[in-house]
């Protein structure tokens, strides 16, 4: 876009030598998005404002926490009872951890079900899956990586305007009739998905702030005394029980950080050429099964590792991986995919064209 | 879509809740007595009656052995006291303080920006003087437990006999409500243990009540502002919501008019 098209003459003058306003109108407002994204394409914005309601809350915190190991509990005292509604940010900050990482796993689940991590978006997924790993790592060891993240992420969103938005068909688009510029349409879309998010994370945060914790956190730690049932956090009990299902240190730290490097050669686990687990119809159950399975490994986590739990876990770990180094595999050649439509446009459109959002989105070659 | 919406939030929901067993574990066999909390539900406050009689109960009985470092006198406006009461409560401990301008440690009459004395100067102390066990501070013991509210108040109320065949050591107690059932605290409370001025009932029972009243404000100072915060913000969102969704359905029509 040429400078000229914007009417004030400051934003023109500034655009001309530094085409920031030509850049957002180019990936913010006009970008063509698919057309028929369902609600589960939500929680990638929503992951983005996680993690900004992350950092603005933890630097301001961080302004009056003490880390240090005889300090840190009674400065996190302070902050609950004298500092000017610290209560609030650190409720909001504990409590955004869990929401982070509830929207994060729903937009992985997301990508595993509609292949958005299939060509030509390999890098884009792998990107994605290092923001979980430094996530996960920001949870003991912060201050820094919280920057790291906000630099993968941006890099996650470019690689993501370079093709566009999968889309639930999971077929490319084809052409102006399959897409809608990004602004008004999803970014209203994405802004009422944020109030309900927030409504979700309100009701968390001032009713019920210490649901997702755990009372040991409110005693001070004990180095000569540990707890009688280590527990982490809920969003890692699936890794922990990988990590608690091998009867070897060193294999069980292999076999957690193995959980999350398959997710990094996914996209050359599962060849099928069909993106959508819609016309997929054994993925589909197996995809199902593994979420099941995701779930059981994180019930297990949270259960004394004896008995039948480990039992549980150890089938569920060897499940884990099976999916995705056996199962995907096998079903890239074996499985017959239901017939896929022409374009995103045909099955609603009957075959031709023409709709009034498409009218003013770009002649940008999507493939 | 809607069924897999569904079926993913169902399984969240469902993934979020198991974690409860965890949090409430500890428990063992325990069966926590229940009481009806003001302070609980999203419109609960403070009973400040109950907490002031909670606070003298805490210093009459508790704080011989119980710390509440995270309390300073001025908190307890919070109690329904005004400035002069609590002047005069702060006035009532004696405080060291200093160094002075020879060098050396004094005590004085404590005043509002005082935190509450400790029993015991430190935890070898405090260690000392209780056979060995190490009487925890109570400023966040609400929080620091499962179902504080109901585990206090059940531990305080669950002294008895031990059952036959249980044989309970030298200097441990037996509490039904306590996991494994063997405490090292001695029963605090039997009944009129105190007296109170407005003339409430002293009963073990109502005692407990108060205590775990004014202990649960000492946990969580914040409570009531918090509660009353989030009625007007849920307010707020829930009408953004419907906003938004109603801004998003105009936007859309033209694209779902020409689809449908």
């Amino acid at each position: 876009m040429s400078a000229n098209q914007f009417q004030n003459p400051v934003v023109r003058w500034i655009d001309h030598r530094l085409p920031i306003f030509s850049f957002l109108n180019h990936e913010a407002t006009e970008y063509p998005t698919p057309k028929n994204l369902n609600y589960f394409w939500n929680f990638g914005s929503l992951a983005g404002i996680s993690l900004v309601i992350m950092i603005i809350t933890g630097i301001v915190l961080s302004m009056n926490y003490t880390a240090h190991v005889d300090y840190a509990f009674d400065s996190v005292e302070r902050i609950m009872r004298d500092v000017n509604h610290g209560w609030l940010l650190r409720y909001i900050h504990m409590n955004g951890a869990s929401f982070f990482f509830i929207v994060v796993f729903i937009h992985i689940f997301r990508g595993l079900y509609y292949g958005s991590y299939k060509a030509p978006r390999e890098l884009l997924w792998m990107l994605g899956v290092v923001i979980l790993l430094l996530m996960m790592a920001t949870a003991f060891m912060g201050y820094v990586l919280p920057f790291v993240i906000v630099g993968v992420v941006i890099l996650h969103l470019v690689a993501l305007h370079r093709f566009g938005s999968n889309n639930p068909l999971g077929i490319d688009t084809r052409g102006p009739q399959d897409t809608i510029p990004f602004h008004p349409y999803y970014t209203i879309k994405d802004f009422f998905g944020l109030s309900v998010f927030l409504t979700f994370f309100a009701a968390a945060v001032f009713f019920f702030p210490n649901f997702m914790g755990h009372p040991d956190n409110y005693i001070p730690a004990n180095a000569l005394q540990t707890p009688a049932h280590i527990v982490p956090e809920w969003y890692f009990l699936p890794f922990y029980a990988i990590l608690r299902a091998v009867p070897d240190k060193l294999g069980g730290v292999l076999a957690m950080f193995g959980a999350i490097a398959v997710l990094f050669i996914l996209p050359w686990l599962d060849r099928s050429p069909v993106r959508s687990g819609r016309f997929r119809p054994i993925f589909k159950i197996f995809f199902w099964v593994f979420f099941a399975d995701c779930l059981v490994l994180g019930y297990v986590g949270a259960m004394p590792a004896e008995g039948i739990y480990l039992v549980i876990g150890r089938v569920a770990t060897v499940w884990y991986f099976l999916h995705f180094l056996l199962i995907l595999p096998i079903l890239s050649v074996a499985e017959t995919p239901r017939p896929l439509p022409q374009s995103i446009s045909t099955p609603v459109f009957g075959g031709s064209g023409a709709m009034a959002g498409a009218s003013a989105a770009p002649k940008r070659k999507v493939e | 879509m809607r069924k897999l919406f569904l079926t993913l939030a169902t399984a969240v929901i469902t993934a979020s809740l198991s974690n409860v067993p965890v949090l409430a574990a500890g428990g063992g066999d325990v069966v926590l007595r229940q009481a009806d909390w003001s302070f609980s539900g999203p419109f609960g406050t403070f009973d400040k009656a109950s907490m002031q009689r909670g606070f003298q109960a805490y210093t009459e009985v508790c704080a011989g052995c119980h710390s509440m470092n995270y309390i300073a006198f001025r908190n307890l406006a919070d109690l329904g006291y005004n400035e002069a009461e609590i002047k005069a409560i702060a006035a009532e401990y004696e405080v060291v303080d200093g160094p002075n301008d020879e060098g050396e440690m004094f005590t004085r009459n404590g005043i509002p920006a005082d935190r509450i004395p400790a029993p015991y100067p430190n935890e070898l102390a405090a260690r000392a003087a209780n056979n060995g066990a190490y009487p925890p501070d109570l400023s966040l013991i609400v929080k620091a437990r499962a179902n504080g509210a109901d585990y206090l108040y059940s531990l305080l109320t669950s002294y008895q006999d031990a059952p036959a065949g249980t044989a309970v050591p030298e200097g441990m107690y037996y509490n039904a409500a306590y996991s494994g059932h063997m405490i090292a605290m001695p029963q605090p409370l039997y009944g009129d243990d105190v007296e109170y001025a407005d003339g409430a009932d002293t009963s073990m029972d109502a005692v407990a009540k108060d205590l775990v009243n004014f202990m649960a404000w000492t946990a969580e100072p914040a409570l009531e502002e918090r509660k009353r915060t989030g009625v007007a913000v849920m307010i707020f969102l829930v009408l953004l919501s419907g906003l938004s969704f109603g801004a998003m359905r105009f936007i859309w029509a033209d694209v779902k008019k020409t689809g449908a």
